[in-house]
Parts: structure tokens; sequence; C-alpha cells
């Protein structure tokens, strides 16, 4: 008996994993209903669960004014659990069982590969929140994160100038997988081009959750003393910033010597880290907590209030999100429908306020408008602005350093109607 | 207090600030000529739009030598100065609930408040922190601390400014400590490599920075070696690099040992909890990593209630966190003998599918509770910093968690080797029926030996809270590492382990400069694979008959 007790309960255990994910959403036909396809367990719950909870914010504001098209929002919160398979899955269901208008989510780029073709064989709208390494453009998919042009570009071209150190040495120090490879592949050809010898370029790479740098901060440590001014561009993805930043502490790294400029880095995880040994190092973004604009007081003020927590911070890639619903409520208004094809069209060309102070519009090839802000690091784990463009950039999903890239173009609207067409061989598509 | 004891204390202390104030005033006024003279409109050229303009402004205050500057300096340093956007005059400004509050930077006197749209803060970057730190150096080169004047030395030596030449030249003349008299020839020998004096003199620059002998040094030659003119002071820096590179290379392999044994000391910790519950029990425990979790969230806990009601205490923190992490793991793997493990003895596999259900269960239990987050674990001031060893640096943290982890081995030796229970979990793992029918209660055993690892699992995960993210995925991290320490070392084996942990740690951090981090993790697995065909029992197989039981 107690046997069969313990091999109920080995079963309950892997049954509990399977069946987390499942929320039902049964409702009727009088709402517009709204997907979010965040993890909110396993690896990616730490930055994911936030979006999912922005998500929520967001319809609930939008309710409070009336809803949509006379009919209100309603959520249906999926958890596809940090696993990449199950994104497709849960994508499949949110669709086609869920009858969701549009889908918020995604996080990492491979469990946005892995939803793609759901959403083209489907025909549906995702909107993707998070700075991504660019070489995409699809038709189904609206990129609200930053493209490598909309963020690493212009850190770099910070840290060159005169205001940022004249920096001439540079450490592209990432974890090893798709956004860092091909962002530091875009930088390498960059610096190069701007006439950086190859020698002053070192590419470090780690795995996913390494917890042990001793080895190469003194590696980035002895690199930095070749007398040139240096700098670290890191792509260091999530949980293995912490003890990254912990070990530059310790070894006496400081901002001032050798900065290092984060694009994975912002509000929420500074939170988990002592920052006071890290003032002065820098993230680039799109948006930052400490931004001084009516809109963004506004907007931190009601998530407040929404989350009940006054210590809950906003970072970018709720930003991003806020960008991407308000674009798309916008458009389902102008197209009086919430059909897929309408709205795709209508998409492009909307024009909605940021949180900054100025309107983001979604471009011909489904990237947006953005302002670009360099932030250092504070005492208080806010990042505070040194520098940012002068106006907004428009995200370029094809990154003209590449050399497979440096003649496409992409473009939704009629009669081009493609994502990547080649401007040399006349020809869409490869 | 009464009004006849405060005249009391008037009338001493009357005379006595006088006069303080006499000297003071007269010793300033000898010492910087334009003290008295009114510094504000340097001080509101702070508020010049452009970190060009502040740098200047800050070299413009800082030649005032009014003794104002370095708290100015300072404030400025820690962004606490804003401009008012109606004058542009600069303010010091504390924050208040609804805007700010303003004070007059020179006099200290309240300004009133000011909604957060009227002033605007002054922001500092790298570079102008920097000019900061230079200028508040050379103002107190003449502090009468000698502590202070080592550190103005240091923040002199970083500018690099051939202009300090002249007053580092006084500041030596005058010096009488040695080692900050060190410091101020190092400082004097970077501006010369800077300046256009003769090749002599540089010459004899480059033979004070070369004795130095570190990395600094490398990177202050290298770059007047870019730079310089040909002749001996050139040839000289390039050959003092050649000698100090090649000291460098000889301690990098030291430097690889002593990573190699601290990333050994950290799988040992992690592993030797598993040591007891796999290798001497043979449960396949795969929830191991998560009470190395709730170690570390016991700690973060205790850290909080310190935090919010015993703030002197915090130094203890940890001390005060390791029984308490023993009894919650220790604890929670007693639950998990006796509700699930102990109907599946003899079924690795079951056992390996139930196990790692309830690690699931238990990262969102706490992912649940706590939230999904990292959660801030601080370090107490005696495991933050460094020391040096010749060219070693050493992290007090790092060094603590070897020694730690070497004291954790040490007691469990002493536990297994030398006490009663010791004895009953040997025997009860060796031979059970014989051990039985000695009297042994062989269930109540089983739970507290695999309630022992588990507390050890949660002592690693107060230590690894110091060095590693806390937050619901920590134990995932090193679960894998753990079982390839375990099944190296010897299963049923401690100082297996011990030897285990130190050999993979020591080979992965000598491989991880040549082949990368990727690599080396990928190069020590396939080592091991092929050590295990070799010898599947390991580094130190148990012998006799206890292995066929």
């Amino acid at each position: 008996m107690f046997k069969r007790v313990g091999r109920t309960l080995g079963a309950l255990a892997t049954a509990a994993l399977i069946g987390a994910g499942v929320t039902g959403a049964h409702a009727a036909d009088d709402t517009i209903k709204v997907g979010i396809l965040h993890s909110l367990s396993g690896t990616m719950a730490i930055s994911e669960t936030t979006l999912k909870d922005t998500v929520l914010f967001l319809i609930d504001e939008q309710n409070k004014k009336g809803g949509l098209l006379g009919k209100k929002l309603e959520a249906v919160v999926v958890d596809p659990a940090s696993n990449w398979p199950l994104f497709a899955e849960k994508a499949r269901e949110l669709i086609s069982q869920d009858k969701v208008a549009v889908v918020f989510g995604c996080w990492t780029s491979v469990s946005r590969k892995s939803v793609l073709p759901v959403f083209k064989e489907l025909n549906s709208i995702l909107f993707y929140p998070v700075q991504y390494e660019g070489q995409e453009s699809e038709r189904n998919v609206f990129y609200t994160g930053a493209a490598p042009n909309q963020q690493a570009i212009p850190a770099v071209d910070y840290l060159m100038s005169a205001d940022g150190g004249s920096v001439k040495r540079w450490v592209l120090e990432g974890t090893d997988y798709v956004y860092p490879r091909t962002t530091n592949k875009i930088l390498e050809a960059y610096l190069q081009s701007k006439g950086v010898a190859p020698e002053d370029i070192m590419i470090n790479y780690t795995p996913f959750g390494f917890s042990d740098w001793q080895t190469e901060v003194a590696a980035i440590k002895k690199f930095g003393s070749a007398g040139k001014k240096t700098a670290v561009v890191s792509t260091v993805n999530g949980d293995a910033n912490v003890p990254f930043y912990k070990e530059l502490g310790n070894q006496g790294i400081k901002a001032t010597e050798i900065p290092v400029v984060a694009f994975s880095v912002g509000e929420e995880e500074l939170a988990g880290i002592d920052t006071k040994p890290l003032v002065g190092h820098l993230a680039a973004w799109n948006y930052f907590e400490s931004i001084d604009t009516p809109a963004n007081k506004a907007f931190i003020k009601k998530w407040h209030a929404f989350i009940k927590n006054d210590k809950r911070t906003t970072n970018d890639p709720m930003e991003a999100t806020y960008i991407g619903f308000n674009a798309w409520v916008k458009a389902v208004q102008a197209a009086g429908t919430t059909d897929t094809d309408a709205v795709i069209d209508a998409l492009i060309g909307t024009a909605v306020p940021n949180l900054t102070g100025g309107y983001s519009a979604v471009m011909p090839n489904h990237h947006i408008t953005k302002p670009v802000y360099i932030g250092e690091i504070q005492a208080d784990g806010q990042l505070d602005v040194v520098w940012q463009t002068k106006g907004l950039l428009p995200g370029a999903a094809w990154s003209p350093y590449l050399p497979e890239s440096k003649s496409l173009i992409s473009d939704w609207r009629a009669p081009l109607s493609c994502g990547n067409y080649d401007v040399a061989t006349g020809k869409c598509g490869s | 207090m009464t009004p006849e004891r405060t005249s009391v204390t008037m009338r001493y202390s009357l005379p006595c600030l006088a006069t303080l104030a006499a000297v003071f005033f007269m010793l300033a006024a000898a010492l910087h000529p334009a003290f008295g003279a009114d510094i504000r409109p340097e001080v509101n050229a702070l508020g010049t739009p452009g970190y060009t303009a502040l740098k200047e402004a800050i070299g413009a205050l800082a030649a005032t030598g009014d003794p104002a500057v370095p708290e100015l300096l300072q404030a400025l340093g820690q962004g606490e100065l804003y401009v008012r956007v109606a004058d542009s005059a600069v303010f010091k400004v504390t924050d208040t609930d609804d805007g700010y509050n303003l004070v007059d930077p020179l006099t200290g006197e309240d300004a009133g408040p000011a909604a957060a749209d009227e002033v605007s803060k002054i922001t500092v970057n790298n570079s102008v922190r920097e000019t900061i730190s230079a200028a508040l150096g050379l103002m107190t080169l003449m502090s009468p601390d000698p502590q202070k004047r080592l550190a103005a030395a240091g923040d002199v030596y970083k500018s690099q400014d051939p202009k300090q030449i002249p007053l580092l030249d006084t500041a030596i003349a005058k010096e009488t400590d040695k080692s900050v008299a060190a410091a101020l020839q190092l400082a004097r020998a970077a501006a010369v490599l800077r300046s256009d004096m003769s090749d002599a003199d540089k010459l004899a620059a480059v033979e004070i920075v070369s004795q130095r002998d570190d990395q600094d040094a490398i990177s202050l030659l290298s770059s007047f070696v870019a730079s310089a003119p040909d002749g001996a002071a050139k040839t000289a820096a390039a050959s003092a690099i050649t000698t100090i590179q090649g000291t460098l290379q000889l301690w990098s392999g030291v430097q690889n040992v002593w990573y190699g044994i601290s990333l050994g000391s950290v799988l040992l910790l992690a592993a030797i909890g598993l040591a007891i519950t796999f290798g001497v029990m043979g449960i396949i425990n795969m929830a191991h990593g998560e009470m190395v979790m709730l170690g570390a969230y016991t700690t973060f806990v205790v850290q909080e209630v310190i935090r919010s009601h015993y703030p002197g205490l915090f130094d203890w923190s940890l001390a005060i966190a390791l029984p308490l992490a023993f009894l919650v793991s220790g604890g929670v793997g007693v639950l998990i003998e006796r509700s699930v493990i102990r109907f599946l003895y003899g079924r690795p596999l079951e056992t390996l599918l139930a196990t790692w259900g309830i690690s699931l269960i238990l990262q969102q239990a706490v992912r649940t509770w706590f939230g999904p987050n990292n959660r801030e674990v601080g370090n107490p001031s005696w495991m933050s910093g460094t020391f040096d060893l010749g060219h070693l640096a050493i992290t007090y943290n790092r060094m603590w968690i070897v020694v730690f982890a070497l004291g954790v081995f040490a007691v469990l030796m002493l536990v297994l080797k030398r006490t009663p229970f010791g004895l009953q979990t040997r025997a009860v793992t060796q031979n059970r029926p014989m051990a039985s029918s000695m009297g042994i209660r062989t269930p109540y055993v089983d739970a507290l030996t695999f309630g022992l690892g588990s507390g050890i699992a949660g002592i690693a995960g107060v230590a690894l809270s110091q060095i590693d993210n806390v937050s619901p995925n920590l134990g995932q991290n090193y679960i894998i590492d753990s079982f390839m320490v375990v099944v190296f070392g010897g299963v049923g084996n401690l100082w297996g382990t011990l030897v285990g942990a130190f050999t993979l740690g020591i080979a992965n951090k000598f491989l991880e400069p040549y082949a990368g981090a990727v690599l080396a993790k990928i190069l020590v697995l396939v080592f091991i694979i092929l050590f295990i065909q070799k010898r599947p029992r390991g580094l130190f197989a148990l012998k006799g008959r206890s292995v066929e039981a």
C-alpha cells in the first residue's frame, strides 16, 4: 500500500509540472480576448512575470476607459514555463482554442522563433516587447523592443565620444546564445568600420547562469592594462549578471577605469545587488524609470496602485509592452475590427505616446521609432540618464554592417509586402 | 537643560571656539590667496549645461582653493547639487515628500522648498567623476592626515596631468611619511611620462614606475611607449614591460591554481551533502539543489529580520543563519524522506522522478512565496574587499568560502567516523539486515542521515548566497555539478568528493583562459565521461563486500 502511495506521489509531482500552465478561460462573445504568453515558472519567470502583470494592468486601464469597440477586453493567461517547445503549444492553444485577437508575449529570441510558425500558420498577431538581435521581420510579429541600431550602436557611439571617455579598446562579453552572438557580430563589424584594430577587440562568451567570474574579470583587467581606455560591452543575460557585477566590485574595477555598458541589465536586475560599488557602470535602454516626464510619473503611480506595491520598479520591456498595447488598441479602433489582416495593415503608421515624452510610430518593417538613453547606475539602484539621442531612431530590421544583410530591406505595405527584399537581386526572400 | 548650565558651557566654549576659528582663518588665508573672495560665480558656473563646460567649471572652482570646495565637489559627485531653472543658481538639495528643499551650498542656509520641475539635477558621468576625484586629490595633498594624503596621491596618479608636477614637487619635499612619499613619487613619475620633459627625467620616471611591477605599471608604460619619441626612456620602458610581463606570467599560473581552489571549494560545498544522500545512502536526490536554495533563502530571511530589527548584528548574520539553515533544510529533508523516499528504497528510477517532482514543487513554492526576482543578500564587512598576496588579489569572500568548505568537510568526517550516529549510519548503509538485527532502528537512521545530508546542503546555501543569485533557480545551477563531483570522486567516499571537487575546479580554471568558459566546461565533462569508462566507480572506489550490497 505504501508503495502505491509513493508511486502516486511521484506521478503527482510530474503532473504538477504539466498542469501548472493550464489556465482555463471560458467567456461570453461580448468580450475581445487578449492572449498573454509569458513564462510564470522556470528560469525566465524572473523577467517575464512582470510583463504578464503589465498586460493585465493595461487591459484593466483600457476597460476602465470603456473597453474597445464597445466590448470589454479579457485576458487569457497561459504559462509556457520557460520551455521553448511549450511556447509553440501554448500559442496554438491561445489562437485556435481561446480565439484571442492578439498575443503579447515571449522574451528570449528562441521562444519567439519557436512560436513564429504557429502565428504564420494560424494568421494571428504577436507583440514582442524585448530588445533583440534584429535580422528578422515577419508579417505577424511587431517588434516593440529595440533593434541593435536602437541600443547597441548608440551605446558604443557614446563611449567612443569625448564625454563617454574616448574608449579605444573593447571587450565584448556575452552569454553564449543567439542574441549576444549576433549583436557582437554587428558590433565587431561596426567597430572595425570605425577604425578599431582587431587586436583591440576581445570577445568572450560564458554559459547561461554562469557564476564563477574570477578568470573572466581578471582577463578583462589584463586586457584593460594596455594603455588605452577600455570598456566592456556586456550582453550577459539574466541570472549571470549578479555574480558578474559582484566580482567586478570585489576585484575593484571602477567605472571610471573600465566602464561596463550592459544591454540586459535594468532596474529589475539591479534590485538584487548592492549597487554602491557599481556606481558609474552603464546601461543602454529606450526607457528608464528615473526619466522625468509627466507621462512616466502618471504611469508609475497607476502601476503601483494596480500592483499594490510601491517598491515595484518599472523597466524598458514594460514600456515596450505599453507602446505595443496602445498601438494595437489604436489600430483596432481605426480598422473597426479585430480581424488580423485589417489590424496588421492599420498598425503601420500608427503613432502612440511613449513614456519618455515623445511619440513612437510603427514602421513598415514592423519595428518602431524610439529614443535611446544611456544611464549610469546610481547608489540607490536607479539609472540616471547621462546621454540621449536627439530625437527618435527608427528600428532597422536588417543590419547594414553585416555582409549577409547589407542589401536587405523590409516593407510590409502593398505592393512590396516583404520582410526581406533584396535590393541587389530584386527578389523577396531567401 | 536649564539656562544656568547653558551659560556655563557657553563661557567655556566661546573663547575656545573663537581662538580656534581665528587660527583656522589665518591659516586658511595664508594658504589660499583667493580666500575671502566670493566664489559664488564659480559655484553657479557648475550649472552650465554640457560635460565639457562642467569639467571646466570644476577646474576653475578648484583653482580658487576655497576651503568650502572639497565638500562642494563631493556633493556634486554624489548628485546632490541642482540648478534652479529660473535664475540658474546652484543649490544643494534634500528630498522631501512633495518636492525638494533647497540649501545654499556655501552658507548652509535654508533657501526654501522647490517643486520638482523648478530645479534640475546636475548630472555627472564617469569623465566628470574622474575630474572631481583628481581635483579633490590635489586639494587634499596637503592634508594633515596621512591616510587622506595617500588617497589623494592615488587620485593624482590616476589623472596623470603634467600640469601638476610643480605641486607634486612641493608635496614630496614636505612629505615625512614613507609610504605617502612613495605614492607621490609614483604620481609624479606618471605625470612626467605624459609631459614634455627631458629624456633623462623620463628615464628616471620609467624606473620608478617599473618598480611597481603590476598591471597598472604595464598600462602606464605601454601608453608611454605608444606615444614617446625614440630615446633611452622608450627603450627602457619597452624592456621594463617585458620584464613585468614575465613576472605576471608566472603569477598567472598561481592565480589559476587559486581560482581553481576557489571553484573547487564551491563545488565541494554543493556536492558534500549529496555525497551523503547519494554517495552513502544511494538515493538519487534531484531535489538536492533545492535544499541549497532553501539555505540561501534562510540567510535572506535572517538578514531581513536583522536589517529591520537589530541592524547592529549584521556582521553576525551568517553565523546566525548557519544553524537555522541546517535546521530548515534538514527538517525539509527528514519530511521528504519520511513522506516519499522511504517508500521508494531500491527503486532508483522512481526515486529520481519523485525527487525531481519535489524539486519543481519546492522551486515554485519559493517563487510564489518570495517572488521570482533575485533577493539581495548582503556581504558582511569581513567578507567584502580584497587583499594582495604578492601579485595575487584574493577576495575575502572567496577565501572564507574555501576555509568554510574545508571546515564543513572536517566536521562531517568527524560526525561519520567518531560519533555513535556516524557508526550507525555506516552500519546501516553497509549491511542493513545485519545492522537491524544488532538492534539499530534502521528507518530512524535513514531519516536522520537524509536530514544530515540535506542540512549540510542548507549550510552550503548560506555560503553560496554570498557569491551567487538568491533566486528560485539557485539550486538548478548546482545539481549537475554536484552529481559530477560525487560520481567522479567515487560514490560512497567522502575523500573522493574532496579530491574530485578540487581536481575538477582546478582543471576547469586552467582550461578557461585558453578554451573559454563554454568550451572548458564541455572539455571537463568529456574528460569525466572518458574517466568513468576507465574507472566506473570513480577516483576512490569502495572495496569489499559492501560494494555488492
